[in-house]
This record gives C-alpha cells, sequence and structure tokens, in this order.
C-alpha cells in the first residue's frame, strides 16, 4: 500500500498536536535527528544522520532526580519527564539498535524507568535505504538496508509517495486514520523490490567471531591493533548501541541532582577507581574490551552482537581505525593451541 | 612526489635495517577513499606500506611520547614545529627520536568535497588533480580548491627541526595579512560571535576527539577530567562546551603550532580552530611569538624573566 507524501504530510502534521515528532533534518550541512513541528522541516534523501537517535531514549546528559535540604526538610524531585514521541524516519540500522538497547535497559531483571518510560512512549517509523554507504555493512549483522525490525511502521521512499507497512499493534493505532492508502502499481512495485533486495557491498564475516573470541583474551593480536588510537569517544558517542553511563552529584550548597550522562570504554576515565587503580589503563586493554563487549559478552548476555552495521565509528574516526579492519583482524588471527 | 615516498621508504627501511631506530610513525593507505592512517613500522619488510601524499592530516607528533624505544617520525612543518615544542617541555628525548622532514603543500579537506559530492566511494590523486566519485555526483577538483583551511594560511610548511630532508622544499608565499580570519571574527559584532560560537559548540559532543589528536594536549589529568575541584559539570550543553574549549585554547596559548588537526579530527565539524587562531594571534601581537620554531625560543607563557616589564610577574 502506498499514500502519497502530500497526504502523509497532511497527516504526520495532525500528529504534531499530540506528539513530540522527532525526525532527520538538516543543519549546518549535516543531517540530524531533532523536534519538528511540520513535515516541509523533514529531510528527504539522506543517506542517514551523522549521531544516531539514541539520544532521544537515552540522552548524552540525564538529570535523574533533585534534591534540596531546607532546614531539616529534605525534599526529591524525580525528573522523569516523557512525552509521547514519534521518531520518523529511523533507517534499519537504528531501529534494530533500539531492539539491542532494549536488553540493556529494559529486560526482565532491569527495568530503566528512564529509558523504559520513553521507550513505551515511543513509536518507531522506519524507512528503508533507497541509497547506502560505503562505510555501511548493515547487511552483515543480521538486518539489510530494507529491514523492518524495530520498526512499527515502516516507509519505503517511492519520490511523491512512501510505500506502508503496517508492522506492529502500535504502528496499526497509528495509522488507523489514514485514509488514504492507494495500491502499488507494478512499475512501483519492481521498485520496492529491488530497494527490499539490496545488501550492502561492505560485509564482515561474524559468523565465528563470538567463539573466536572466547579464545582471545590473551591473544597478541590485542598488542598492535590499538596501536593509534587516541582514546577518544568519537567511536562511542556516535554509536547506536553504546550504552555505558557514568552517574554523578552535582551538588551546589543544599541542592543538588543525580545525573547520569555518556561515558565510554576508549577513555581511561572510564574504569578509574576511586583508589587510583585503573584496570583497563592501556589502550590495549580498552580495545579489546570494545570488541569483546560487542561481539562476545554482549552475545552470551542478550543473544545478539551489539553492533549494527551503520558505519558511524568509521566515519567518524580521526585515525581512521576501521572497526571492519578489526573483525577481520580477529577472523584472521592464529590460534595458539596448547 | 612518488620520489618522495620511495626515498621516505628508502631512509625507513635503512634506520630499520641497521636497528638505529625500533620503529618508524607514517602514515599508509586507510580504508576510506582519501584517507591516510598513521602507522608504526617496526620491520624493514613493512616499509612499502608508507605512503606520503595529501591525504596525510594527521600531525604523528601526537604519538611521539606514547610510542616506547627509539622513533623515527616522518614529520610536515607543524608535525616538526610539534616536536620542537614537545623537546623544550621536556616530553620527548630527543635522542630517541629521528625526524624524517618532508614539505608539505597542504592536505585535503574532505567535508569540502563531500559538502558537493556527498559521501566519498572513491578518489584518485595525481599530480594535476584530484578525481573524486561521489554518492551524489562524480567531480574533479584541482589541490589549492580543496586545500584545508588551516594548509592555506600556513607560513611553515617546511620542517624546522629534522634529521633529514626528503624532497624539495617549498616556497612559502608572502602573506598580505596575517590572521585574516581572526580580524573578520574581530568585526563582527559581540552578538553575532555569541550567536556564532553558541552554533558550532552545540554541535559538540564532548568526545574529546580534538584533544587527544592534539600533539600537544599531553595532560595526565586534563582539567576537563579532574573532579576536584570540579571545573565542569557532565552537562553537554554549548555553555559548558565552550568554556572546555576555551579553556583547551588558553592552555594552548603560545604552544599551539597551528597543524589544525583538532578541527580536522572533530567529527562533529566545529570550528575549534577559531578559538585557537584567535589565541595564536594575541600571542603574536602580544609578545611577538610563534611556538615551535627554534629551539631557544621557549614558548611565550612558560618563560618569565625578572625584568619583565609587567611588576605582577615578578613578586617582591
Amino acid at each position: 500500500m502506498k499514500i502519497s507524501k502530500e497526504k502523509f504530510g497532511q497527516a504526520f502534521d495532525a500528529l504534531v498536536a499530540e506528539y513530540q515528532i522527532i525526525a532527520p533534518v538538516i543543519t549546518d550541512g549535516d543531517v540530524n535527528y531533532k523536534a519538528v513541528k511540520s513535515f516541509s522541516e523533514v529531510k528527504q534523501n539522506y543517506l542517514n544522520s551523522k549521531l544516531p537517535p539514541k539520544s532521544f531514549l537515552f540522552p548524552q546528559h540525564e538529570k535523574l532526580l533533585s534534591y534540596k535540604k531546607e532546614g531539616k526538610d529534605v525534599t526529591v524531585k524525580n525528573e522523569l519527564k516523557v512525552e509521547k514521541t514519534i521518531l520518523f524516519g529511523i533507517r534499519p540500522c537504528d531501529a534494530k539498535s533500539m531492539l539491542l538497547l532494549d536488553k540493556v535497559f529494559k529486560n526482565d531483571e532491569y527495568r530503566d524507568p528512564y529509558y523504559y518510560e520513553r521507550r513505551d512512549n515511543s513509536i518507531i517509523i522506519g524507512i528503508a535505504c533507497n541509497k547506502i554507504a560505503p562505510t555501511c555493512f548493515c547487511s552483515s549483522m543480521g538486518i539489510s538496508p530494507a529491514s523492518s525490525k524495530g520498526s512499527d511502521i515502516f516507509l519505503v521512499d517511492l519520490g511523491n509517495s512512501y510505500h506502508v507497512e503496517i508492522i506492529t499493534e502500535k504502528g496499526k493505532a497509528l495509522t488507523a486514520g489514514l485514509q488514504e492508502l492507494a495500491e502499488l502499481t507494478a512499475e512501483e512495485q519492481a521498485l520496492v523490490n529491488t530497494i527490499k533486495s539490496a545488501e550492502t557491498p561492505s560485509k564482515v564475516d561474524v559468523s565465528t567471531i563470538t567463539a573466536k573470541l572466547d579464545k582471545m583474551f590473551d591473544h597478541p593480536y590485542w598488542d598492535t591493533l590499538h596501536e593509534k588510537c587516541l582514546s577518544c569517544n568519537a567511536c562511542s558517542f556516535s554509536c547506536p548501541t553504546c550504552h555505558c553511563f557514568d552517574i554523578s552529584e552535582e551538588v551546589h550548597k543544599n541542592e543538588g541532582s543525580r545525573v547520569r550522562t555518556w561515558d565510554g570504554c576508549m577513555a581511561p576515565l572510564f574504569t578509574l577507581h576511586g583508589s587510583g587503580h585503573n584496570p583497563r589503563d592501556k589502550k590495549k586493554a580498552r580495545w579489546r574490551q570494545r570488541m569483546l563487549h560487542k561481539f562476545n559478552y554482549f552475545v552470551h548476555n542478550n543473544g545478539d552482537i551489539a553492533c549494527v552495521g551503520c558505519g558511524r565509528c568509521i566515519k567518524s574516526c580521526p585515525v581512521n581505525m576501521d572497526i571492519r579492519q578489526a573483525i577481520d583482524g580477529v577472523n584472521k588471527a592464529e590460534l595458539v593451541v596448547d | 612526489m612518488n620520489s618522495i615516498i620511495d626515498d621516505i621508504r628508502k631512509t625507513a627501511r635503512q634506520l630499520l635495517t641497521e636497528g638505529k631506530v625500533d620503529v618508524v610513525i607514517g602514515y599508509e593507505k586507510g580504508s576510506l577513499p582519501l584517507k591516510a592512517t598513521p602507522c608504526f613500522v617496526r620491520s624493514p619488510q613493512d616499509v612499502d606500506k608508507l605512503i606520503w601524499d595529501q591525504t596525510c592530516e594527521n600531525n604523528l607528533a601526537a604519538f611521539v611520547a606514547k610510542t616506547l624505544g627509539k622513533k623515527a617520525i616522518i614529520a610536515k612543518g607543524c608535525d616538526s614545529r610539534a616536536l620542537m615544542v614537545l623537546i623544550q617541555e621536556n616530553q620527548v628525548v630527543r635522542d630517541d627520536l629521528y625526524i624524517i622532514g618532508v614539505s608539505c603543500q597542504g592536505v585535503i579537506d574532505q567535508r569540502k568535497i563531500e559538502a558537493e559530492t556527498g559521501e566519498i566511494i572513491g578518489a584518485s590523486i595525481t599530480d594535476e588533480k584530484i578525481s573524486v566519485q561521489g554518492m551524489e555526483c562524480d567531480k574533479e577538483y584541482s589541490f589549492t580548491d580543496v586545500k584545508d583551511v588551516t594548509c592555506q594560511t600556513c607560513r611553515y610548511p617546511n620542517p624546522v627541526l629534522e634529521d633529514v630532508h626528503i624532497g624539495g622544499s617549498i616556497e612559502v608565499p608572502e602573506q598580505a595579512t596575517l590572521f585574516a580570519d581572526v580580524i573578520d571574527m574581530e568585526n563582527k559584532s559581540d552578538n553575532e560571535r555569541k550567536a556564532y560560537f553558541k552554533e558550532q559548540m552545540s554541535k559538540c559532543i564532548r568526545c574529546y576527539a580534538c584533544r587527544n589528536v592534539c600533539p600537544l594536549c599531553y595532560c595526565q589529568e586534563c582539567f576537563v577530567d579532574c573532579n576536584s575541584p570540579k571545573w565542569l559539570t557532565g552537562g553537554v550543553d554549548s555553555a559548558e562546551n565552550l568554556l572546555f574549549q576555551t579553556g583547551r585554547a588558553l592552555h594552548l596559548a603560545g604552544r599551539c603550532v597551528e597543524c589544525g588537526a583538532c578541527s580536522r579530527a572533530c567529527p562533529q565539524g566545529v570550528d575549534i580552530r577559531a578559538l585557537s587562531r584567535k589565541v595564536n594571534k594575541d600571542v603574536k601581537e602580544m609578545y611577538n611569538h610563534e611556538s615551535g620554531l627554534t629551539e631557544e625560543v621557549k614558548p611565550a607563557l612558560n618563560v618569565y624573566s625578572t625584568d619583565d616589564p609587567e611588576a605582577f610577574l615578578v613578586k617582591e
């Protein structure tokens, strides 16, 4: 089924009254997700956003609670603010990343209210990638440039219209009012088929990486992999699946707040103990951690690889560390048999 | 260009074969088009992976202090100036360092290309032109069209400190106005400047790529990481980000060698350089100092004299 962009835009604009709508917009030459008030602000034909949309579920810096002491009275205020939100124009890699973040923040054992309140109040409108960047390798990560996994509604851009697929009940409820759906022409169907069958030209082999990494903690491969890394967090902060954070108190006189801020394993400060001891004080240990967390620990704990192949870390790295090469390196490393 | 890389490889091979150095720090071809990546060559068999062209954009001096053993380093003008400051500040032992100097005609600004061609799929560089195959369109550029903004105003493309020089030298044209970009910024109104930096700083994600790529940001504990006293909150907004970036620019006063690595490293395209350029202009005007040019002249703010005309510097 399809809907013209004109009709879709009208429906979109009508939702602004009820929902906060986050969509890709272009600012200063870069595409990023921002709150919009009208469909006309939405960037069309973008490759992918510079930063992933994860910050709308898991902000980079978030006040969890605030407190105040007056005399003997202490008041504590929960700072969680939730708005009904539509995340529009989410690429398949980022939609999948949200399923992975769910495993961290919204599982049977732990339920992070700040994350899941936002998540439960969000509707994901995914959109297929008509164009594939040279750094994209999602086809190796269990999805594809037109995967609807993780989306509530999934669109394929046909130029003047969208091909619409309703994926979940949430999606169905949102589109219930849409009266303008029409059948695809044969030509449009062919275009949808072409887009849906596309794969990323760039691929990596992760078929045996988890088992291999089980045996590689002490492997000499880690001795050189990290060498040019600068220990910045450009990769972690542009990653849609990286989810490590730090909680700190920001106190001024008799009031303060507890805040949660993104942190990243590439920086030595991440693991620095109060005692001064740092269990991962060397880049070698930190790069090993990055690879093991994404391709081994996360798989053991949550059943999937914590990488969606968006390629943002490759693009954002100031020294061109390429995770695809790091994966190849693991595949090629010879295991020492003892 | 070809003979330069041949000579670089020859020198590297000789140094490694004769055991004069343990490692050669240079550039190899990166995984993306128009991208070189730093490499560490430890065996004579591997020297052929070294490359030299306008994609060699990192300042390799950033790796020197962290690389153990005796090392050779391929140094452009700005890299050599950074090495000079590192030596002056006792961060690097000169005897452990063999500097392979190469004059630099500048590096490519990929962002400028991608703004027109979209994401770069493929590219080739010849002496005459850079041919780019982009997601949106293919385009040919002359190198001057896409030269990084830092390199456009570079006055020191020739290494100032080196053990061997490879290739010819580059003649530096006289610049009518130094710091024309800073003067433009100074001529803006306060509100215009405020709006400009607010917008730029709102893009910063505090990944610290700028700080970590900088050869002269080597503090054991950066002021932003310090929690006692706590100079910054963990907040990531334009005010906090500006405090970080301004603090960093001030810490580099009289030390910054204008390699532009910070701006090129920024994944968000923040105009970090605008701050350091202003500081560099002020240092030039107030102290007639440019950092890292000679061994004798120490960084402007690292020296004092008992007959300093500013009385507050000399406490009785």
